[in-house]
């Protein structure tokens, strides 16, 4: 018996700060890497002090492995490489790798420049974290150690996620990151196969929710903004530089070149331009209609979508702007809210969800009128919008990835604990596996029945096939053999080679047995009854009849002589050897049962 | 086979298989070696190859039931192999030839059927994924044979849907599929509860549950079967459009729902709030099942996948599902809709096209139709004439509606200008279907004033002629509209209706004389005085043969005339008068070169008369080639007789340049030729020759003995003397005949300005073409290019070229890429379309019966004599192009 066991260093019942730690079969994983964004002290990064109490990182985990670039699978890597300390592989896939060191130089940049914190992990740092990370391909099995093996699935979610199989001999954990089971403008649906693990890692942000198709969404954002544009309006999308922000611009860009439009795109310019040119690169996990088609044309070079200059916010006529950050809570994206705000013919759409406090949030909730810096009172006069473009899987999606991977075990994570609660009494009534869900620094263990492998000898076992029928899926075999076990490693095989290998003398076993029988005739006449009794009966088996007096079936010995006190009695001596014990215990019921009465 | 080496023994056994695919070969005689042998081998590569080559010969002797249930059982005995290879040969070896039951069949035999079936049935749950696949296969084959599967193995297919392999999955959803065809009704209990529903409706349930499969092949091939699922009971069937929304654990309806109310409650114009799709009523946890194992939300899933073929698939399955249910048909609308903003055309396109054949059953919401309409802005032609022909036959609900569709169809007319055509075209329909809903919006689209006169509109502009369109369609069926024209409304009535007269109907107008609407009541007893026309004037001809020949020359020529004109009234008839009269002209051709005075004269002197012979027979032939090539729904009895003719252009052709030509050496080619000719004809058309008494075979034939072993210069006089005794044949008309057409739309040929272009460099120039009953237009039509210097070019243009819009009709939309060194000055060229044939090609070959021994024999010798040729088939463009000199 052998068991598996997870613990949430960070993300247990909670979304931002991902950090699970999986023991398998004596190895140790730590499953991303995350920061909290809503926190800026110390509880922003995992408790690694948890993992190994005061030992070294390094010597402790085998293998850290990133799902994708968000910083809440990312953000405390340099920390916890660099300053924590860890010198082992990092495995992340190709598009992570070259996008993260963006994102993390990003976050450094707005944390130290910005608000000048001190003790915050430097440029360096990032340069030599990513030096100590492995990239891999999908489908890729990479050997960690002799026993640790990894293998990436495609996951949707964002460019370059990916969901994680990891195996130690038989025993083995998916970890699936954030994923995505419908496909979208630019990405595919996350896919794995039916690789049966013994646990199955999942986030939940989406537990309890099943969403709209996507179409309705992505009409009713088309048809808002074209309706806007039509009548001469600008309207404004703030977003984040990443994932969502290149969806939106492959539905307007696509939308543009089969309306013929002609009113501007605007993209604000900076880390999404670097991004950009990292989608382009990375055609390969993108979906089928990019992938098919960037031969032609790269969906990424976008024809009708520019990069937006300040001074271009004052233009007249329509124009759609992509603006950072999504939130509307600082910069780009909030200048210009403030210079198109008092236009009713504007219009500005939120594609995700919007923190309490931030401007976005306050006019969603239908506020008109905002009190800016400087108590200026700003009206809002243009149209708001929201609408919800979300790359998580929904709770269809992710019984649909139970239903695909079939795993013994499910494990939830990254998600609210209620909504969790709920999605788990689903898994379990569906399914019939047991669900769990940590919270953090919780630990789950999970036993497992590891099957051992054996190996046979190939004389034994085309011996053993040869036998019986053709070997069924359903059920067990019987064999017999001898199991050896030698240097940590087990063999199956026949008797005579393993007494060979042992330099054991064979012992022969041999059983007899008396049966009375009542005849009152002479010796050799019972014996010649006896005979053609069993010749009757065992009609399959050979049945000989010896000159000094004995039977023989196959290799079952029968013997008569008479009884010394009653002549009427003959004693039946019955003998055969272990390996014929079914045949032998047969015959000698069979005799038991006395002879049939003679007719003639 | 004595040979010590697998692999030699491998190819003979797979030597034995093609020698007894080859015909002529009786493969009863290795059968029982093959055997033999395949009780001997060792070798599971050999053993498979065995297997084959014995399925080969099994196929070979249907008629032969023990041999067959002889293989059977030797496919039986090696089930048990241990090498997949081998399962898999046996099992389709059972499945090709394994008992069928025929009706009341004799009981032993049904016995070895239900053996069969239960023999593959354990091969189900076989170890080797391939083999459990061929096992299905078998099954599958067995069906297809004709025999009834039994109910029993539906439970073990539905288990095999879990199968780890995306190849099995595959198969066992054909096999639900096809059981649930045949027990549709009977009733299979539910695990897990106590109910019961009926067959297919549960395999329609698993089915839906494979279109979320991990494999895209198991998905597309699921989508396509969901469509041909009829019998399934409409509970089930609206389940695969509800997804079951929810919104933390609250009931959410869907943005569809929520359309529909928004426009129930007359709000529509206002914009959704953050939080508007704020869950409202509180659902039982217990009662939600996410991963329903019913037909939940299938279609939602499909339409929504990542791969466009299994989109595709899913639209296609909707439609059919659509059209044999009304009510389903009206809930799909809302997803249809949404497929218009796929971002694949292909699938675009699809969905127009399904949405135009379930459009009886529907009525279209005023905010679908703002969707539907939002695509006429599409920048691909297809799309848009796609949507106009959906317009054509759609129902709308309201007068906003109509307006609505007008003003996008304006707007896309303004911004498209090539789609007139098709749009005013889309607007005859839609006036004539709506005329009530028409009726008050007229006032607005004629912009009639009641006391004020308003400035006449432009006659000439497009827009305003796509309102009348709209306007006097609908008028026809609604006499009070006219009472609302104005004066010029009338007027440009009369001139529409003489220069669109397809597009304008003949109105019942106040104060104008009615001249042209006793036509449009009459228009079906017309047919008929036409078509007995047509064979009045057939009869008249067939029936004066014997008229002298100056009558029969009259008499043709004013049948052929007759026909040309009748071919261009009545449209129907067009193809059959067409092809009578060609075939008269033929005939007319023949006689006038045969008239006896010329003949008779010594040949050096009538040079003149002899070239006019040969014209003709040239002019026979090209005209035999057209009539064989360029009808679609000729059958044998025509292709016989048009032969006929050509052979007898031939014989003409022969005696001409025997009387031109002095010399013996090159006749006797030719005469050989013919009579290789005469042969094939006899033997091409045996069975027909009965019909042909009297006719110039006929008597050929007959002299055919005496034909041979004469000099060239007797086979002439003979062949002469009986060209002119054959009498006329009968052409016998077929029940459909059309004549291949097309039509250059683009280039139009009417620019004046030069296209420019470098020297020794390509241009491209776009060629656009409709094609009417072109069969096979892929593998025949050709664009030719003619430059001013007589060099021509033949295009082959691209299979993808082609689009199907609808039966017997393709459009040709192309590139063709010109080129030529440089002009001192801008000169015309001239496109068109070729119809290539290729007399091997022709149909009275493809219906030879096969006999299988000289079927190889057959296949050499019409490939020397075929003749490819082409039929121009449009009228040529011209454009007008400048190479340049290139600039260094």
């Amino acid at each position: 018996v052998s068991y598996l066991c997870a613990s949430g260093a960070g993300a247990g019942q909670d979304v931002g700060r991902s950090c699970i730690l999986v023991s398998i079969a004596g190895k140790n994983v730590m499953l991303d890497c995350g920061m909290h964004m809503g926190y800026n002290d110390d509880r922003r990064f995992p408790d690694f002090s948890y993992i190994t109490q005061n030992g070294r990182l390094t010597d402790f985990l085998d293998c850290v492995i990133i799902s994708h670039f968000h910083l809440d699978h990312c953000g405390a890597l340099p920390y916890f490489s660099e300053m924590v300390g860890y010198d082992g592989p990092i495995y992340m896939t190709h598009p992570t790798k070259a996008i993260c060191p963006i994102l993390l130089e990003d976050y450094r940049k707005i944390t130290v420049d910005k608000k000048g914190e001190t003790n915050f992990f430097t440029s360096q740092m990032i340069k030599d974290c990513m030096k100590k990370v492995v990239a891999v391909h999908l489908h890729q099995t990479v050997q960690v150690d002799e026993e640790l093996e990894i293998k990436a699935y495609y996951a949707g979610h964002v460019l370059g996620a990916a969901m994680f199989q990891i195996k130690v001999g038989c025993e083995s954990v998916v970890y699936t990151g954030d994923y995505n089971m419908t496909p979208d403008r630019h990405l595919g649906a996350a896919w794995i196969d039916k690789c049966r693990p013994d646990l199955l890692i999942t986030e939940s942000t989406y537990a309890t929710t099943i969403r709209d198709s996507k179409r309705c969404r992505e009409r009713d954002f088309l048809k808002k903004v074209h309706e806007t544009v039509e009548r001469g309006g600008k309207v404004l999308i703030p977003v984040f530089a990443l994932g969502r922000a290149q969806e939106l611009c492959i539905l307007l860009e696509t939308f543009w070149e089969r309306m013929n439009l002609k009113a501007p795109i605007y993209f604000s310019t900076g880390l999404t331009e670097k991004a950009n040119h990292y989608y382009k690169l990375f055609i390969t996990w993108t979906n089928q209609k990019i992938r098919k088609t960037f031969v032609q044309r790269n969906m990424f070079e976008f024809k009708h979508i520019k990069a937006f200059d300040r001074a271009f916010a004052d233009n007249p006529g329509p124009m759609v702007v992509f603006a950072t950050p999504g939130m509307l809570h600082a910069g780009q994206s909030l200048q210009i809210f403030r210079k198109w705000a008092g236009n009713e013919k504007n219009m500005v759409i939120m594609p995700g969800y919007c923190v309490q406090g931030t401007v976005g949030h306050k006019i969603l909730s239908g506020q008109r009128k905002l009190e800016m810096e400087g108590r200026q009172i700003l009206e809002v006069k243009m149209q708001v919008e929201y609408m919800s473009f979300s790359a998580h899987a929904d709770a269809k999606g992710i019984m649909q990835l139970i239903r695909q991977a079939e795993p013994r075990n499910v494990l939830l994570v990254h998600g609210e604990a209620k909504k969790m609660e709920f999605l788990k009494q689903k898994i379990e009534q569906e399914f019939h596996v047991s669900c769990y869900m940590p919270a953090n620094g919780e630990t789950t263990t999970i036993f497992t029945n590891p099957s051992i492998p054996v190996d046979i000898s190939l004389g034994l076992l085309k011996r053993e096939t040869a036998i019986g029928l053709l070997p069924d899926v359903k059920k067990p075999k019987l064999m017999h053999g001898t199991l050896m076990m030698k240097d940590n490693s087990f063999r199956l095989v026949s008797p005579e080679q393993a007494l060979k290998e042992l330099g054991l003398a064979e012992h022969q076993l041999r059983f007899t047995c008396r049966v009375h029988i009542q005849d009152p005739r002479k010796e050799h006449e019972t014996v010649l009854r006896v005979y053609n009794h069993l010749k009757g009966v065992l009609k399959d088996y050979s049945v000989q009849h010896l000159p000094d007096g004995s039977i023989t079936v196959e290799s079952i010995l029968i013997q008569a002589t008479a009884h010394s006190e009653d002549q009427g009695t003959k004693v039946l001596l019955v003998s055969w050897t272990y390996q014929d014990e079914e045949l032998g215990s047969y015959l000698t019921s069979l005799l038991k049962k006395g002879l049939p009465q003679s007719t003639a | 086979f004595q040979e010590n080496d697998a692999s030699v023994r491998l190819k003979i056994a797979s030597l034995l298989g093609l020698l007894s695919k080859t015909a002529g070969f009786s493969p009863d005689c290795i059968m029982d070696d093959a055997i033999n042998t395949l009780q001997n081998e060792k070798s599971h590569q050999v053993l498979a190859q065995l297997l084959d080559t014995l399925l080969v010969i099994g196929t070979k002797l249907t008629e032969n039931p023990p041999v067959r249930m002889r293989l059977v059982e030797v496919a039986c005995k090696h089930l048990t192999d241990s090498s997949h290879g081998v399962r898999n040969k046996c099992l389709q070896l059972i499945g090709c030839l394994g008992p069928v039951e025929k009706g009341a069949a004799k009981e032993s035999e049904s016995q070895a059927a239900k053996d069969v079936q239960k023999i593959i049935g354990d091969h189900f749950n076989d170890q080797d994924p391939r083999v459990r696949t061929a096992a299905i296969k078998a099954m599958l084959q067995l069906h297809e044979r004709g025999l009834k599967l039994q109910q029993a193995i539906y439970s073990q297919a539905c288990k095999l849907l879990a199968d780890d392999y995306e190849q099995v999955r595959s198969a066992a959803v054909q096999l639900i599929w096809v059981l649930s065809q045949l027990y549709p009704e009977s009733i299979v209990p539910i695990p897990s509860s106590n109910e019961e529903i009926r067959l297919v409706d549960d395999a329609f349930g698993k089915i839906c549950h494979m279109v979320s499969d991990g494999s895209w092949v198991v998905r597309v091939q699921a989508a396509k079967l969901l469509g041909s699922m009829q019998q399934v009971s409409s509970h089930f069937l609206d389940q695969t459009l509800d997804k079951k929304l929810m919104s933390d654990l609250r009931r959410k309806r869907t943005a569809h729902e929520r359309a529909k109310e928004l426009y129930s409650s007359g709000e529509f114009s206002s914009g959704r709030k953050w939080g508007d799709d704020a869950p409202k009523e509180e659902i039982d946890t217990g009662a939600v099942n996410l991963i329903e194992s019913g037909a939940c939300g299938a279609f939602v899933h499909g339409l929504e996948d990542e791969m466009y073929e299994v989109r595709i698939a899913a639209v296609e399955a909707l439609c059919m599902l659509a059209q044999s249910s009304p009510s389903f048909a009206e809930k799909c609308l809302d997803f249809l809709v949404d497929m218009f903003n796929d971002e694949i055309e292909e699938v675009r396109l699809q969905s127009i096209h399904t949405m135009r054949k379930i459009s009886n059953n529907i009525t279209l919401r005023e905010d679908q139709l703002d969707t539907v309409l939002a695509v006429l802005e599409d920048s691909s032609r297809d799309i848009r004439e796609a949507l106009h022909e959906l317009l054509c036959c759609t129902n709308v609900s309201t007068k906003e509606g109509i307006h609505l569709a007008l003003v996008e169809l304006l707007k896309n007319l303004t911004k498209y200008p090539t789609d007139r055509e098709s749009i005013w075209k889309c607007l005859k329909f839609l006036g004539s279907r709506h005329p009530t809903l028409v009726l008050p919006l007229v006032p607005e689209l004629l912009s009639t004033h009641p006391f004020f006169d308003t400035p006449e509109p432009d006659m000439d502009d497009p827009a305003y002629i796509a309102v009348l369109v709209l306007i006097f369609n609908a008028a026809k069926s609604c006499p009070t509209m006219p009472a609302l024209f104005s004066d010029h409304t009338f007027r440009h009535y009369a001139y529409l209706r003489d220069s669109l007269s397809h597009l304008v109907p003949p109105l019942r107008l106040p104060g104008r004389k009615l001249v042209s609407s006793p036509v449009s009541p009459s228009i079906t007893p017309h047919e008929d005085p036409s078509q007995q026309f047509l064979h009045q004037s057939l009869e008249r001809v067939y029936n004066l043969q014997h008229l002298d020949p100056q009558g029969i020359q009259e008499l043709l020529e004013f049948t052929i005339r007759d026909l040309q004109r009748l071919g261009e009234l009545q449209s129907e008839l067009a193809g059959m008068a067409d092809f009578t009269a060609t075939y008269l002209q033929c005939q007319l051709l023949l006689i006038k070169a045969l008239q006896e005075r010329l003949w008779n004269m010594a040949a050096p002197l009538y040079l003149k008369q002899n070239a006019l012979a040969s014209a003709a027979a040239k002019q026979i032939l090209e005209e035999t080639y057209k009539m064989e090539f360029m009808y679609s729904g000729v059958e044998s009895r025509q292709v016989v007789i048009i032969h006929h003719m050509r052979l007898q252009a031939k014989a003409l052709q022969l005696i001409v340049t025997a009387r031109t030509t002095r010399g013996v050496e090159p006749l006797f080619g030719m005469c050989e030729k013919f009579l290789q000719e005469v042969d094939s004809f006899q033997r091409c058309f045996i069975s027909e020759l009965p019909h042909m008494q009297g006719s110039f075979v006929d008597k050929l034939l007959d002299l055919m003995p005496r034909l041979v072993t004469s000099k060239p210069s007797e086979v002439v006089k003979i062949l002469q003397t009986t060209l002119r005794q054959s009498t006329f044949l009968h052409l016998p008309l077929p029940e459909q005949l059309h004549r291949a057409t097309a039509n250059i739309i683009e280039p139009t040929g009417e620019s004046d300005n030069p296209l420019r272009f470098t020297s020794g460099l390509v241009v491209a120039l776009d060629v656009d073409a409709t094609l009417e009953h072109v069969q096979d237009p892929q593998g025949t039509v050709k664009v030719q290019v003619l430059y001013p210097d007589g060099q021509a070019q033949l295009i082959h243009p691209k299979p993808a070229d082609f689009r199907n819009p609808g039966p017997g009709r393709h459009r040709l939309i192309t590139q063709v890429y010109l080129s030529h060194t440089a002009w001192t000055e801008p000169c015309q060229i001239e496109v068109r379309l070729l119809l290539a044939y290729n007399s091997n090609r022709s149909k009275a070959a493809a219906k030879m019966p096969k006999s299988a021994w000289n079927e190889s024999l057959e296949a050499l010798p019409p490939s020397e004599n075929g003749i490819e040729g082409t039929i121009p088939f449009s009228k040529p463009v011209k454009v007008y192009i400048m190479p340049k000199p290139a600039r260094r």
